[in-house]
């Protein structure tokens, strides 16, 4: 039997008193495509930097098809596979569109150790980085400079350098958010059409995205796992809606 | 390197989207190209030795300084890295030399040029190597600290290297056995100027190369950088050896050029005044350097003598006027002057 | 009294008043850095502004040299809010090269100017009979002057820490350093605190650097060659930290002066080596957040 993409096995994390992650076990299988939801503070995005190595566990390990990456950087992990998208965008503003795709993809292949050669000259990988704007419909943006773009297109430009990494597993943070509603079908379009063996875990609010996009549900509540299941099952369950709404008809904040 | 495997966007038509990727391609594909006006800089200094006879001495100090410039220009316009002690690897250049020549009375000097710049770039290694993996007041405090310790070690041994005396007894031999370094300075300054060729040409190739992108990027969004895997602190050390062979290297010329050397090299003063040339200039603009020092170092020569007081008063308020200002330097200037240009019909 | 236990003495009490000085020109830098994170290099020149103008008020004025402190404290104190709000405020948001080339140049534009008005020679000031003199501790004689400035110190030692830990305001600023966000979100006006903070450090500073006449020197100078002093202070104290700023301030002072006493030709090198060290070990000090 072969090992599941990604595993995290009883992944603590406490700043002093503080315990932003609490026993957390996750699977994510080839090809997964999981969403992680749960109220604000849950500890969603905590745990998306626990796994791809911008913070590292108390106590618990990660494990990448079978490998151990728990005593791995994020950059180690991000060369192993796993990418991630940013709940605010996390591109190069001052760069244009192609050369923010063009980094991905050298710091993924290598390149980026080359002092010698221009940037320029290495056709394969501007040929790699077009097919990527490509395929997100940005090849007109490419010689743009990130922050000339609208928002949403930006965010489209996050989810690109992800993919360029060429990832096993893709962690995306809210990849809708902050985006128009006249121009998030983009961002969810491509999200659906992701390559399949890829195994995705996605932060999402919007329940309509979840449902439509997810086929496992992973519910965080105070940074622990409160239950798992599949949308079915999640949107059948009334203690997930009561820890979403709040007790006694109360709305929940944000 | 294979084609990736993403899905087509849903009504995608590859022939539409061909103009501008055949544009994206050719911008990346010239953007490295030398153009025309690249050989100004080089052609004014052919110039100046032809029609300034007289100041070729301080011709050679120009650039020097220039070089000097560049090797901050790689750290802390291409990189990001802010530092308060660069001149920490120029005085190591220079005292390679005085000591080489001075104590072992060795003088050649391009073994002792080469010499200079290969311990400025152990000590750049070392030092980044520890140093780097801190950023903000940190860095800065630790580039500051230790610079200033180089100092007093060379202050504490005076008995070796001559304190703020300077080191006595230099002698450099003739370049070469044959090209001595004649009273109007004109060997020296053809010397430096075929370094300054040199080294300015393999950074340039280091810019446009894949590892100066990751450099740019490091400057731009270092934790885009980690998530995408870009080993950061490597690069960083890289460039920063890279950088203090350079420094050294110009120290070395230093040195070699008006054959002395004090431990006034080291001083704060001097990491001061190489920062403002390279943010009058324009940092990672690759040619603010050639714009800044030669500006500088010409308005010092003028002005310093006149009054000391009046010259710093005006060196801080240029700063000051610089930073709020003209934040990119002269060079950013004289990009926003030509694209308003462009735009006007 | 033996001839060890005297030098000792000698040291620590020489070191205490050295260090107080250095406390209170520093302990404005540590507190306006850690709330507004800003690099402000001329806080040297602020403490030195302080410095001549003890000189000019003593001189000719013929204002006391203590009243001359306090109104140096509080004239300083008032012009740098002019400088926080024409100039540094512009660039919070900038990056720290920004701030470090804006205010190496005002450093140098004030170097500059007093050099011409003051020229470059040092400065003294005469002091009040009073403050002039030996002045007997119980275990040794020591300078009266010294006496007072830990006099001076410890009284304000004590009002900051009062004025930290048990007003509303100290506990607006402690919350800002500690998180800037948070402390806007629950309403506090940070940008007004800053420019308190920023009056009050500067004026501390000026007044550090009156007492400074007569223990460190005053030339123009001032502002950049103890300048490194400041931040050292600083970084290895811990931004933000009073307690921070105390400590570094007694040990640079002290093994300063026992550095001096003890071992004179290494100079400096055994607190910039020092400095290295901790701050590899504790990027944010002693006592710094994060």
């Amino acid at each position: 039997m072969t090992a599941p993409a990604l595993e995290v096995q009883h992944l603590n994390r406490s700043f002093g008193a503080l315990q932003v992650a609490r026993d957390i076990n996750l699977t994510l299988e080839r090809g997964a495509r999981r969403a992680l939801i749960g109220p604000n503070g849950a500890g969603k995005t905590t745990l998306v930097n626990l796994i791809n190595g911008a913070l590292a566990p108390s106590s618990g390990r990660v494990l990448l098809y079978g490998e151990d990456i728990t005593r791995l950087s994020q950059a180690g992990r991000a060369r192993r596979g796993i990418a991630r998208t940013f709940q605010i965008n996390q591109l190069f503003r001052g760069l244009p569109v192609l050369e923010n795709i063009c980094l991905a993809i050298g710091e993924r292949s290598g390149e980026c150790n080359n002092l010698w050669r221009p940037a320029g000259s290495r056709r394969a990988v501007i040929d790699e980085a077009l097919d990527h704007l490509d395929s997100l419909r940005l090849v007109e943006d490419a010689l743009k400079l990130v922050r000339e773009l609208p928002y949403g297109r930006q965010r489209l430009v996050e989810i690109a350098i992800a993919l360029a990494q060429k990832p096993r597993v893709l962690l995306l943070d809210e990849p809708a958010a902050g985006v128009p509603s006249s121009e998030s079908h983009l961002i969810l379009d491509v999200v659906a059409s992701l390559d399949p063996d890829i195994a995705i875990l996605i932060i999402e609010h919007d329940m309509d995205v979840v449902f439509r996009f997810a086929r496992q549900i992973t519910v965080l509540v105070a940074g622990a796992v409160f239950t798992q299941g599949t949308p079915a099952q999640i949107a059948a369950d009334e203690s997930v809606r009561a820890v979403y709404l709040g007790q006694e008809g109360q709305t929940q904040h944000g | 390197m294979a084609v990736s495997d993403a899905a087509p966007a849903p009504g995608a038509v590859s022939a539409s989207a061909s103009a501008p990727r055949a544009r994206a391609l050719e911008f990346m594909g010239r953007r490295h190209r030398f153009h025309l006006a690249e050989a100004l800089p080089w052609i004014l200094m052919i110039a100046v030795y032809f029609l300034f006879p007289d100041r070729v001495t301080f011709g050679t100090q120009v650039l020097i300084a220039i070089m000097f410039t560049l090797s901050l220009d790689l750290i802390l316009g291409y990189a990001g890295i802010v530092t308060l002690g660069h001149a920490a690897f120029f005085g190591i250049g220079a005292y390679t030399v005085a000591l080489l020549s001075a104590r072992l009375h060795w003088g050649e000097p391009i073994s002792a040029l080469v010499a200079g710049a290969l311990i400025a770039a152990l000590a750049g290694f070392i030092s980044g190597w520890f140093l780097l993996r801190y950023r903000g007041l940190t860095l800065l405090m630790l580039t500051l600290a230790t610079a200033i310790l180089v100092q007093e070690l060379g202050n504490y041994r005076s008995d070796i290297t001559g304190g703020y005396d300077g080191v006595p007894g230099m002698e450099i031999w003739p370049l070469l056995g044959l090209f001595e370094n004649d009273l109007f300075g004109r060997t020296y300054y053809i010397y430096v100027a075929v370094l300054l060729l040199l080294i300015f040409y393999v950074i340039r190739r280091i810019v446009y190369s894949p590892f100066g992108q990751a450099l740019t990027g490091i400057r731009e969004n270092v934790r885009r950088m980690h998530a995408i895997g870009s080993p950061v602190h490597r690069r960083l050390v890289a460039s920063y050896t890279l950088a203090a062979a350079i420094a050294g290297a110009a120290g070395a010329l230093f040195a070699q050029s008006t054959a002395y050397a004090t431990l006034g090299v080291f001083d704060f003063d001097n990491s001061a005044k190489v920062m403002v040339m390279l943010i009058l200039g324009g940092a990672g603009r690759l040619y603010g350097a050639f714009v800044g020092a030669p500006i500088y170092m010409i308005l010092e020569d003028n002005l310093a003598k006149l009054s000391p007081a009046f010259w710093q008063f005006g060196i801080g308020l240029l700063l000051v006027l610089t930073v709020l200002f003209a934040r990119r330097g002269l060079l950013g200037i004289a990009e926003d002057a030509s694209r308003y240009f462009k735009r006007k019909p | 009294m033996p001839q060890s236990i005297a030098a000792l003495v000698s040291i620590l009490f020489d070191g205490l008043a050295y260090a107080m000085v250095l406390f209170i020109i520093s302990v404005g830098l540590s507190i306006t850095m850690g709330l507004m994170g800003f690099v402000n290099l001329a806080h040297g020149a602020f403490a030195m502004a302080g410095g001549y103008l003890v000189v000019s008020l003593t001189r000719s004025w013929g204002i006391g040299f203590v009243p001359s402190l306090a109104l140096a404290f509080v004239a300083v104190g008032a012009v740098s809010v002019l400088f926080e709000r024409t100039l540094y405020a512009r660039l919070y948001k900038a990056g720290e090269l920004d701030q470090v080339l804006l205010t190496i140049g005002l450093a140098f534009m004030a170097i500059a100017a007093y050099t011409y008005f003051y020229g470059p020679s040092p400065q003294t000031v005469s002091l009040p009979s009073f403050l002039t003199g030996q002045i007997d501790i119980g275990v040794r004689t020591v300078p009266t002057y010294r006496a007072f400035i830990i006099l001076v110190g410890a009284v304000l030692i004590a009002m900051l820490w009062y004025g930290f830990e048990r007003t509303n305001i100290g506990a607006k600023i402690r919350a800002a350093v500690d998180n800037r966000r948070m402390a806007q979100s629950v309403g506090i006006d940070v940008d007004r605190l800053f420019t308190l903070t920023f009056a009050l450090g500067s004026g501390l500073a000026a007044l550090g650097g009156g007492l400074a006449i007569q223990t460190f020197g005053l030339t123009p100078s001032f502002a950049v060659l103890y300048l490194v002093f400041f931040l050292i202070i600083v970084s290895v104290g811990g931004l933000g930290s009073l307690k921070g700023t105390l400590v570094a301030s007694i040990l640079l002072g002290v093994f300063d002066i026992g550095g001096k006493y003890l071992y004179a030709e290494a100079g400096g090198f055994f607190i910039y080596a020092l400095t290295v060290l901790i701050l590899l070990i504790k990027p944010a000090g002693l006592y710094g957040r994060e």
